[in-house]
């Protein structure tokens, strides 16, 4: 059997634009091929209160590619005494991403963040920087396309909190059962202008 | 005094505590033509004596404020060889972070850097220190902005300041007639009369330069055309 590196640990990320709010989601597996080593792996992490990004692809790329980012955005918050904006942020991701286009992290981002006025942004990019913005939502991992599927049919523009946590929670979950290398629960954050929720989902615990 | 022996290197502390190359580097600064640069609430205006050489210069080839970036001009006092060096390089610190976050450099940001440089040029073999001081004027989210960087590296915020030959005059002028709520046009004007102040000669559109932002955080040099406007409404 072919060794697929991009398949190697398993991974579903998934953000969603709503009504002055956005949703990221992720798969909880961490694989090696065919085995499954933990079910509580993080693959989304805050960058600060209002940017968030998921990290879908070789685990040991995507920690360590999210602690550089991490370090570069303390920095950037000592120097410029503000946080990043999303679309700055995601710049930034991508040309840390190019700087490796010869020997690239095994990761495929995902960008989700509230800008200006409360407006959400979201993005995705490949693992050497092409940028895809994106008005509704996001997907990336080994869940992908299954992903695309459950998005284009269950997403509507404007949901509210509530709604949009249903429906990425309900897109998530499904496109997970039918990849057998991601799932294992799910982690969601919802984030408004005024709170972060954070909810783990209980679904096919294979 | 004992400092004098230590003024050949610029790496060498002297017993008082000084660079002296710096020193130094300040009185080339200091006779130097006159800038000055005033901050409005609506924006920024730099200016400066542009006195050349002999009248078969051409002037229009001689500029002396610059961009940096679209929304951030320079002006200096000192040697202009070296100022062109900092522009230079300051220009390039400003794409570079263009280039990584897609966000024009913000003016504090780019003062440092430059400052950075310029302090470089203090603490390595075998370089002197730049003759000039900037006054770098700009306007970015955080409104209108003017800072001041000198030859050691230091750098500082101005609500109005001047540099050069007159600086004493022209800083006891701005004093007096500097007041917080002033628009644009007028520190354009106050601008003018500062400079004025110190003039050896006629003034007139060919021997200043006048450069401005405002709120459209456009930074431009102004016509001699759109100077003798101005002249005509201060006389």
């Amino acid at each position: 059997m072919a060794m697929q590196i991009f398949e190697y640990n398993g991974s579903a990320v998934v953000a969603m634009v709503g009504k002055n709010c956005f949703a990221i989601a992720s798969d909880r597996r961490l694989g090696v091929q065919l085995q499954t080593i933990a079910t509580d792996f993080q693959r989304i992490s805050k960058i600060h209160d209002r940017v968030f990004i998921g990290l879908s692809g070789l685990a040991t790329d995507v920690q360590t590619l999210y602690q550089r980012l991490v370090f570069r955005h303390k920095l950037y918050q000592l120097r410029e005494e503000r946080d990043m904006k999303p679309e700055t942020f995601a710049s930034l991701v991508s040309a840390i991403l190019y700087e490796k286009r010869f020997g690239p992290y095994l990761c495929q981002p995902v960008i989700a963040g509230l800008g200006e006025d409360d407006k959400p942004f979201i993005c995705t990019m490949d693992s050497i920087g092409a940028k895809e913005l994106a008005k509704d939502f996001v997907v990336s991992g080994t869940a992908s396309e299954s992903l695309y599927g459950a998005c284009e049919a269950m997403y509507k523009p404007d949901m509210e909190a509530e709604e949009l946590f249903e429906t990425i929670s309900q897109a998530l979950l499904s496109s997970v059962d039918r990849d057998c290398l991601s799932g294992w629960g799910g982690h969601v954050y919802v984030v408004t202008p005024t709170e972060i929720k954070e909810r783990i989902l209980k679904g096919r615990m294979d | 005094m004992g400092d004098s022996q230590y003024s050949f290197s610029l790496t060498t502390f002297s017993p008082s505590g000084k660079l002296v190359q710096i020193e130094h580097a300040l009185t080339a600064v200091g006779s130097g033509q006159t800038s000055l640069g005033i901050k409005a609430s609506n924006g920024v205006v730099i200016a400066t004596e542009k006195k050349l050489p002999s009248i078969l210069v051409d002037e229009e080839s001689v500029q002396k404020i610059q961009h940096l970036t679209p929304n951030i001009g320079v002006v200096y006092s000192g040697m202009g060889p070296d100022f062109r060096v900092l522009v230079r390089k300051s220009r390039k610190q400003a794409e570079q972070y263009n280039r990584l976050y897609k966000e024009p450099i913000p003016v504090t940001q780019l003062v440092r850097e430059t400052a950075t440089v310029m302090q470089e040029f203090t603490q390595s073999g075998g370089v002197r220190p730049f003759g000039v001081s900037l006054l770098v004027a700009g306007y970015d989210d955080k409104g209108p902005q003017l800072y001041q960087v000198d030859p050691s590296g230091s750098y500082f915020s101005w609500k109005a300041s001047a540099m050069g030959k007159n600086v004493s005059n022209a800083k006891t002028f701005l004093e007096k007639r500097y007041t917080e709520d002033m628009e644009l046009d007028d520190a354009i004007h106050t601008a003018i009369l500062t400079l004025k102040e110190g003039f050896e000669g006629e003034i007139s559109s060919k021997n200043i330069e006048i450069g401005k932002i405002g709120a459209d955080k456009v930074f431009r040099v102004l016509t001699p055309a759109e100077i003798d406007d101005y002249l005509a409404e201060v006389e």
